[in-house]
């Protein structure tokens, strides 16, 4: 065990899937061409007033209640002042004092040598804020150009206390954190988009103390891959200086995926000061009890509760249902599924493996996927009433990928139902005892593993269609028996 | 409270105003005398009176989560000083 301990906190900003943005009644959507969907409000012209979405209000309100936290009865927003081109106002909205979401907690599920522990993880708050635009530097030489359609996204950034310990585990909480704002449709969390990334502030202590090493701040990891890496490359970097007898400074660095190294961001020449105070063209928010209960009856099965169910309901192992009950989409495709094939722990099986493996080749989320639910339960029904072998479904699921077509046609239309008729079975089965002689010598002699070769034999004559359970049946008793 | 004339030339920048070099010396007496009155404050109890974030005695209406606004980028372009492309373009802020 190293001596080093690391601590982790992470700030994660989530997009709020909003019609409209924050403050206006432009657009929030992805992909416009330049400032199409950047209004007065956006642009900071004078004499324009910010207007609450209530939409945001509501959101904020389904995620606090998502993590058992307080919501705060008066919320308010404050004015976070600096100067960079594409913040025109020159302040970005947001909150200090009286942030929407107040303390919460966060049961993660940290996989381990010995299976799951499930960790508590605190929520320090939760507030709501604008998104800036965007700057671009290479598009005009000598420029920087700028695209405000980014301008009033409306964002929730969530931050943790310090309670992480391994890159693993700031995965896992990121993980849950992503599946929880699915669940609850606050955000699509596309991580590609920008819709969720993350701030990671890592520091290490020697293991034992109590004190916290100086942190850096790692900003805007938008990949559990680049998290996972950036926390790695940066605990070793701070080991190699504590260890060499130096300091870490505290600064902000940024993660570069190409080289995986974490590199300071030019340290400006003043300490930030962004001198915060309550925003005078925004009137405090009251939030009522009614509303809070309002929303707490409205409130979706998040993935905790669905893990509990699918192990209730499905008989489940417990890495099962985390597998295929913590996503949104992988449980509604599961429950579809299951619902035609009728056997849970083989449909969470080909769900976590064949049609994973498709989705990960194909790089489409389980929401595209290119069979259906209900077109794999077929197929997954077809194997447990022995029309098919297991086998031979790889190669009709790979048909459907590829070509399409139910599982049903595709079998029929290749030949590929199983031979389970007995007789013909047989007559393979006595041709290939009479075709090696020396082979079924051996056997009897006590080298049974030699079972596997005349099965092989029979499949390869078969094409692979012979039903493999009734096949060494009748194996087994040809050659066991006295001729 | 005493401020100098380094406080004044840092409040300055934060707030990017250009300050001429006899300027600091003169807004060190300004920003005291605010910062007095502000000290004077201090002195009035306020035990059980609530923060007042706001002057004004309502709640912050809500907007429905509406889109309303229509792509005037052409017009707000207008007046820009110089675009390109649909991006506005202001001097290069990295280097």
């Amino acid at each position: 065990m190293s001596q080093w301990e690391t601590v982790i906190g992470l700030e994660v900003h989530v997009q709020l899937a909003t019609a409209s943005k924050i403050f206006s009644g432009a657009p929030n959507r992805f992909g416009a061409e330049p400032n199409r969907q950047a209004s007065a409000v956006d642009l900071g012209l004078p004499g324009v007033l910010p207007v609450l979405n209530e939409a945001v209000v509501h959101m904020a309100i389904r995620f606090g209640l998502a993590v058992d936290a307080e919501i705060a009865p008066v919320t308010q927003f404050a004015r976070k002042n600096y100067f960079y081109p594409d913040l025109p106002k020159g302040y970005q909205i947001s909150q200090l004092d009286h942030p929407i979401v107040g303390r919460g907690h966060l049961d993660i599920i940290v996989a381990g040598k010995d299976g799951d522990t499930v960790k508590t993880v605190g929520i320090t708050r939760a507030h709501l804020e604008e998104d800036a635009g965007k700057s671009i530097h290479d598009q005009v030489p000598g420029l920087t150009a700028v695209d405000l359609n980014r301008a009033g996204t409306p964002l929730l950034e969530i931050v943790s206390e310090p309670d992480l310990r391994s890159s693993a585990e700031a995965v896992a909480y990121l993980r849950e954190l992503h599946a929880i704002i699915r669940d609850l449709g606050i955000s699509d969390g596309n991580m590609n988009e920008g819709s969720m990334r993350c701030d990671a502030n890592v520091s290490i202590r020697p293991r034992g103390e109590e004190k916290l090493g100086t942190r850096t701040e790692i900003k805007n990891l938008n990949s559990f891959r680049y998290l996972e890496k950036a926390i790695e490359f940066e605990v070793e970097r701070q080991q190699e200086i504590l260890e060499a007898g130096g300091r870490i400074k505290q600064e902000t660095r940024l993660y570069d995926s190409e080289r995986n190294e974490t590199r300071s961001m030019r340290s400006k020449e003043e300490a930030e000061d962004y001198r915060y105070f309550p925003d005078p063209d925004l009137l405090p928010v009251t939030i009522t009890p009614a509303q809070i209960e309002a929303v707490r009856a409205a409130m979706p099965e998040l993935p905790r509760a669905r893990r509990e169910r699918f192990v209730q309901q499905y008989g489940l192992s417990t890495y099962d249902s985390r597998m295929v009950a913590s996503d949104h989409g992988t449980a509604a495709y599961f429950e579809a599924c299951v619902a035609v094939a009728g056997d849970a722990k083989l449909t969470a099986n080909w769900v976590m493996g064949e049609l994973a493996s498709v989705l990960n080749r194909e790089e489409k989320e389980i929401g595209a996927a290119p069979v259906s639910p209900e077109a794999l339960g077929t197929l997954i029904s077809r194997i447990l009433d022995d029309t098919i072998s297991s086998k031979i479904a790889k190669t009709v699921f790979e048909i459907m990928v590829t070509e399409g077509g139910g599982a049903d046609a595709i079998i029929e239309a290749r030949g590929l139902r199983q031979m389970s008729d007995s007789g013909e079975l047989e007559r393979l089965v006595d041709s290939v005892v009479a075709d090696n002689p020396d082979q079924v010598a051996q056997y009897r002699a006590g080298k049974t593993k030699l079972l596997g070769y005349f099965v092989g034999q029979i499949m390869k004559a078969t094409g692979g269609k012979a039903n493999p359970g009734q096949l060494n049946e009748l194996l087994r008793a040809r050659l066991d028996g006295d001729t | 409270m005493a401020i100098d004339a380094e406080q004044v030339r840092r409040i300055a920048h934060l707030a990017r105003i250009g300050l001429a070099a006899d300027e600091a010396d003169r807004y060190i007496g300004d920003l005291e005398s605010i910062l007095t009155m502000v000290e004077r404050m201090h002195g009035v109890t306020t035990a059980g009176v609530a923060p007042l974030a706001h002057p004004i005695d309502v709640g912050q209406p809500l907007r429905p989560d509406r889109v309303t606004e229509t792509d005037q980028r052409d017009a707000y372009q207008a007046d820009a000083p110089a675009v390109a492309n649909g991006f506005y373009l202001v001097p290069r802020v990295v280097e």
